[in-house]
């Protein structure tokens, strides 16, 4: 029986990690993180949990530590945002190159400089090239649901990567919705026991960890890498199907709104999906032909797809919580991408929005979605990427 | 604690096999081959970047026959730290039952300086383990550049002995006084000359719970440029010069675990060392005296320690 409660997304990601019970767990303060793993450390402290708490001094300590109790043979997560995502780096890439399924949430914020607590994609965007999975989620129930179902994802026997799940600072982590609990035990069922691959811990086995690779091997070593993640999909799909049987809520590589016969369409993660879907409607309820697609798994990025949802509209802009400077926000690079291949493709463009905290309000999708139903009537686009937003 | 005799250990398995593809002469796989001989327990072993790590370990072929992580060079008391934690979370969970131990590797570059952050983290967090560091004074596996551990007046590619500066000036951290300060149960100084004095040590630490530092010389003919055949000549020297003294601080009590009985001159162990050469030149006596006068302050301040308790 699913439990109703009004609860903020950092609180619902601890209760997530609380119902799976990890062995190991990392723990590094960070805003807007922090008060997810002071939960999960209250947890322990009264009993709540088997897991071993690691109180580390920093972040690179965090994931180096994770690394170590993962290849030990268990399961093991931790969090973070920001800085201490970007500490991580060197330590990111180590841990999906040795195939260790540790589950992290990253609750995204802005990087410095000028430093900036608040909620914005450049974070994690930043670690996209690191071989982990990536899930996103737009509020506190997928930010829940995401969790639960990444364990079965990284950990699954053709996968063993790392996940991020990742759900925006502030709007998200700090407030508080309304949102279901999976009971305990259903959880507990549903992520099922950990299976070890390759532990470190078995004596009788020694294995070495993290040799030196040349110029022989390293090549085809990372062939392997991007092979197992073209695997990806279809598990993140099996999971899903799993879950709503469980859960009743669905869920797909991205969620798509009134996108069917949509002639042009907002492409948005996270948060700022929620209020354009409210501008959709308004669209809509105006006659005119509007329509979402919110990814939800960012790596790999699910291009045929993306392609086949977005094949059919007029003019598409991708909205970016982040930006690559000097070239375009790194959500529109991926979904131009995706597009490229199709014989007729909509017009794209690209804006940025929201760094650093900065709200994002209807009329902002509502000036974005004018422009769009513009360009879908004179096939002109008036510039390619632009900041909105902004004070002048 | 099992004895040390010489016949006994000699049939004992080597852990780190043969054919890892050190530099012949090399002290490193020396002072681990003892580590390990040491160690009766069941082992795992973490190794940051470094000339060890990357010359044991070369994908496909490893040399070690103990359960063994590299992650990365700055990080292997944290990555140790990870292994230890999921190993207590097993056992308390009643899914282990062995009883293991955990030893971390670490050069002194990736001791002293960038891991040294990661290693103090461990230790005050407790962890059962003991941290080793190999000490050769430079980064090797780079190239021999300057580390916080190359002693004052060294020549090396960072710090090169140059016409107007006379290589580094600066003398070493005191490493093993510093993790000593962490007030963990046991911090220790040893040398491969003086094996049964290192084992002793090693197998000291295993019986003591919680975090165990030990500083082990490490001599290293291609930086310290010397000839292939007197790794444990030259550690010999380091320890009767008391450039390197053995000792070991318990709970906080010091004790020199050997006195030389004729204390050498420092330069005795510089001499067959080319990375000091150039401190031999005439106009170079004033930085020699240094050299002397700083071992000899340390010698007398560790002396003084052990008086004190
Ligand atoms: C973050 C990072 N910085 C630099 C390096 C390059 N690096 C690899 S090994 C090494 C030197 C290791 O020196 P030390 O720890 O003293 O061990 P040794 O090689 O002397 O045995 C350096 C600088 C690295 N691998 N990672
Ligand atoms: S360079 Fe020095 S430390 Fe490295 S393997 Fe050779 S002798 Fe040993
Ligand atoms: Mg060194």
């Amino acid at each position: 029986m699913a439990k109703v409660v009004a609860v903020t997304g950092n609180e619902a990601v601890a209760n997530a990690l609380r119902q799976v019970n990890p062995d190991v767990c990392g723990i590094y303060p960070i805003t807007p993180q922090t008060d997810m793993m002071q939960r999960y450390a209250s947890f322990i402290s009264n009993g709540k949990v088997d897991t071993e708490a690691i109180l580390v001094e920093s972040e690179h300590s965090s994931m180096s530590a994770c690394i170590g109790a993962s290849a030990a043979g268990g399961r093991v997560v931790t969090a973070t945002s920001s800085q201490g995502l970007a500490l991580m780096w060197e330590m990111l890439h180590i841990a999906s190159g040795d195939r260790l399924p540790i589950i992290m949430p990253v609750v995204n914020r802005a990087l410095s400089a000028p430093l900036n607590i608040h909620g914005d994609h450049s974070d994690a965007m930043g670690a996209r090239d690191t071989g982990w999975i990536q899930i996103w989620s737009e509020n506190a129930q997928e930010a829940y649901d995401n969790t639960v179902q990444s364990f079965r994802v990284g950990e699954h026997m053709d996968i063993r990567l790392p996940v991020m799940v990742c759900l925006d600072g502030f709007i998200i982590s700090h407030s508080i919705e309304r949102m279901e609990y999976l009971e305990d035990a259903e959880v507990k069922k549903f992520v099922g026991e950990f299976k070890n691959l390759f532990p470190l811990l078995d004596l009788d086995k020694p294995k070495s960890y993290g040799p030196l690779i040349l110029t022989d091997l390293y090549h085809e070593y990372k062939r392997a890498q991007h092979e197992v993640m073209t695997k990806v999909k279809d598990v993140v799909l099996d999971v899903a199907k799993d879950f709503e049987k469980l859960s009743g809520r669905k869920y797909g590589l991205f969620e798509t709104y009134r996108l069917e016969d949509a002639e042009i369409a907002l492409v948005i993660l996270n948060s700022a999906a929620g209020t354009s879907k409210d501008v959709v409607d308004e669209f809509r309820n105006k006659g005119i032909k509007a329509g979402l697609l919110k990814p939800r798994l960012f790596r790999p990025f699910p291009y045929e797809e993306v392609a086949e949802a977005l094949g059919n509209t007029k003019a598409v802009c991708v909205m970016d919580r982040a930006d690559s400077f000097g070239g375009y926000g790194p959500l529109f690079m991926e979904v131009s991408s995706a597009l490229y291949h199709l014989k007729e493709r909509p017009l794209l463009i690209n804006k940025i929005y929201g760094l650093g905290g900065r709200d994002y309000m209807p009329s902002h999708a509502e000036l974005v979605l004018n422009e769009l139903a513009e360009i879908a009537k004179s096939g002109k686009i008036r510039t390619y990427k632009e900041y909105i937003g902004v004070r002048e | 604690m099992a004895t040390l005799n010489l016949k006994e250990l000699s049939k004992k398995e080597d852990l780190l096999t043969h054919g890892h593809r050190m530099c012949s002469g090399c002290g490193a796989p020396t002072v681990v081959k003892m580590v390990l001989l040491a160690t009766e327990y069941p082992v795992i072993a973490s190794n940051a970047t470094g000339c060890l790590e990357v010359s044991t370990c070369i994908s496909e072929y490893t040399a070690w026959k103990i359960p063994w992580i590299h992650t990365a060079f700055e990080n292997a008391a944290a990555t140790l730290s990870g292994v230890e934690t999921m190993y207590r979370s097993l056992k308390k969970q009643g899914k282990i039952d062995k009883d293991i131990k955990f030893i971390a590797f670490g050069g002194d570059g990736g001791t002293y300086d960038i891991g040294f952050q990661s290693l103090s983290g461990a230790m005050e967090r407790g962890h059962d383990m003991i941290y080793i560091c190999y000490d050769n004074g430079a980064y090797m596996n780079t190239g021999i550049q300057r580390s916080s551990a190359t002693p004052l007046g060294a020549d090396t590619t960072t710090c090169p002995a140059g016409d107007v500066i006379p290589g580094k000036l600066r003398a070493r951290k005191n490493l093993t006084k510093i993790m000593a300060a962490h007030n963990i149960p046991y911090a220790a100084q040893a040398s491969p000359s003086h094996w049964m004095d290192l084992m002793k040590k090693v197998q000291k630490a295993h019986e003591i719970p919680g975090p165990k530092f030990i500083n082990i010389l490490s001599p290293c003919n291609r930086g310290w440029r010397s000839k292939t055949n007197d790794a444990i000549t030259l550690s010999r020297l380091g320890v009767n010069s008391c450039y390197w003294p053995l000792y070991e601080i318990e709970n906080g009590v010091t004790k020199i675990t050997y006195t030389p009985k004729d204390k050498v001159p420092v330069a005795d162990f510089m001499k067959p060392q080319g990375r000091f050469k150039h401190l031999f030149d005439p106009q170079n006596a004033e930085l020699l005296k240094r050299v002397q006068d700083e071992v000899d302050a340390e010698w007398a301040k560790l002396q003084k320690e052990e008086k004190c308790g």
